[in-house]
């Protein structure tokens, strides 16, 4: 139903010869491979620590022989076979200390059919015995390759907080024995809720932080993965066309260093085979009659891209749609947003306020009222301005308030 | 991997009437149940502390909770999906709740 699964670049386009320095190019299989390779180990060795370390350690060996020895033909694999080799050993001198069977390096996953041992680790990371906020860390951390200082900040927690939620996540995995696989097909929708709330926070991770939008990449390739995989999940489809959407303004979103808002970005930087793509996912899924809250978002954006600009009483509709399946005063908030764009800030900022309850330590709520009110020529706006930029979430966020706030 | 299943339920709940009953649970876990047993009421139950010299006992179970251990099984499953995918089919399951605990590995 989809489209060709999307390519990642063959790792060995990065072998440009003599000339490619092997200190970036072990940086770049980093970025790039570093998912998938420590997704084989884990599926090799049923282990996540020691899966990570044994990566850790082939990418501290191709930083030390490639500058010798040469890039090899096919660094990702090269690193593969190199963490391999370590937990093999590792595994055995473990056996030898504890006087145990010899053991043997063996595949414990009998073939499900679906090779993707990314996906497999999502699903795992995703388990419905772990606790929503250990899924979702688990998965930035293990899949999204996030550093556990940046998941701490992300959930205001201690990253010694943060660190030992991991370890007792991992722990339970293997205690437990929770199955590193993607689930039988009776299993699947009950499974897949909580795959897609996590493939979506991986995107936004990506989209909300301009320096690590390669997440949104990975998070597009891994909805792919499961719409292949699931064909006749709506949801799934309609996250897809979501992202799909969202990613098309990626490169009209940053001037810079710099956040450009969407009323100022240029339309033709928009990607518009991305645009094509994600519109004609969501007409398809549409027909199917069953929108649930991605499809709803997935149309939302869509207006947002249309052609002629967007259709903003349609957006608003849209939005209201949206409250009744996810009743959260975010949706609420972009709901205001798009009456303010239909019936005047006036109507907008009446909905707006009637949100300060909930929202009024968040920035969104803080900017958005900010706009409001400058539309309206109120002389509060800079000061909403000043309030949203400082609980603002990212640097090039706070830039842009702080921006607004000067005039 | 053994499982021990904690069967809990409120004192005071009643079977559902629907579903599978015990009988027809246990031929359907037969040969992955290893271990398991109905237990009397909690007003039968007996705790030992031991702190420094002193055997401390007391009437009842450890702590006040809302449900008990009514039973328990032990299962010899694959992995915790055909643990949970056993306990869910439990009876009990249905108005109480079962708890599954992974034996720690020795």
């Amino acid at each position: 139903m989809a489209a060709e699964p999307e390519r990642r670049t063959p790792v060995g386009e990065w072998n440009r010869g003599p000339e490619a320095a092997p200190d970036a190019v072990v940086a770049e299989v980093f970025r790039a491979e570093r998912t998938r390779i420590v997704a084989t180990l884990i599926r090799v060795t049923g282990d996540f620590e020691l899966a990570e370390e044994c990566v850790q350690d082939a990418f501290a060996q191709a930083l030390e022989r490639w500058p010798r020895e040469g890039v090899p033909h096919r660094p990702g694999a090269w690193l593969t076979t190199a963490a391999r080799h370590r937990a093999v050993d590792r595994l055995r001198r473990a056996a030898v200390e504890a006087a145990k069977l010899p053991l043997t390096l063996s595949d414990p996953v009998e073939d499900d059919g679906f090779g993707d041992d990314v996906l497999r680790l999502i699903f795992t990371c995703c388990h419905p015995a772990l606790s929503l906020e250990a899924r979702v860390a688990l998965t930035l951390h293990t899949v999204a390759g996030l550093a556990v200082g940046d998941i701490a900040r992300a959930f205001m927690v201690a990253e010694s907080t943060m660190a030992k939620r991991l370890v007792r996540a991992r722990a339970k995995i293997r205690a437990a024995r929770i199955p590193y696989r993607v689930p039988p097909a009776h299993l699947l929708p009950e499974r897949t809720g909580g795959v897609l709330a996590v493939l979506y926070l991986l995107f936004n991770q990506g989209y909300s932080a301009v320096e690590r939008w390669e997440l949104c990449a990975e998070a597009i390739r891994l909805t792919r993965t499961l719409v292949a995989l699931m064909p006749d999940e709506p949801e799934a489809v309609g996250l897809l066309a979501l992202m799909l959407l969202h990613d098309s303004r990626r490169a009209a979103r940053v001037s810079g260093d710099d956040l450009v808002p969407f009323a100022e970005q240029d339309r033709s930087s928009w990607d518009a085979a991305r645009i094509a793509e994600g519109t004609a996912l969501l007409d398809r899924v549409l027909r199917r009659g069953q929108p649930g809250p991605y499809q709803v978002q997935a149309a939302i954006a869509a207006c947002h891209v249309a052609e002629g600009g967007p259709d903003w009483p349609q957006i608003a509709l849209l939005y209201g749609r949206l409250l009744e399946l996810v009743p959260s005063p975010v949706v609420a908030l972009n709901r205001a947003v798009a009456v303010a764009e239909a019936d005047g800030p006036e109507a907008g900022l009446a909905l707006v306020e009637a949100l300060a309850d909930r929202l009024s330590d968040h920035h969104l709520w803080h900017a958005t009222r900010a706009d409001l009110l400058r539309r309206l020529g109120r002389s509060e706006a800079a000061e909403a301005y000043r309030a949203a930029a400082a609980v603002a979430p990212t640097e090039a966020e706070r830039r842009l308030l702080e921006r607004r706030a000067a005039g | 991997m053994k499982y021990m299943l904690l069967i809990c339920a409120s004192p005071d709940a009643e079977p559902d009437g629907g579903g599978i009953t015990i009988d027809q649970w246990l031929a359907e876990v037969e040969g992955k149940r290893l271990d398991g047993s109905e237990l009397a009421s909690r007003r039968t139950a007996t705790t030992v502390r031991t702190r420094g010299e002193e055997v401390l006992l007391t009437d009842g179970p450890f702590a006040e909770t809302k449900e008990h251990i009514v039973g328990y099984d032990v299962v010899e499953c694959a992995d915790l999906d055909e643990a949970v995918l056993i306990a869910s089919r439990h009876p009990v399951a249905r108005f109480g709740a079962v708890e599954i605990r992974p034996f720690a590995d020795l």
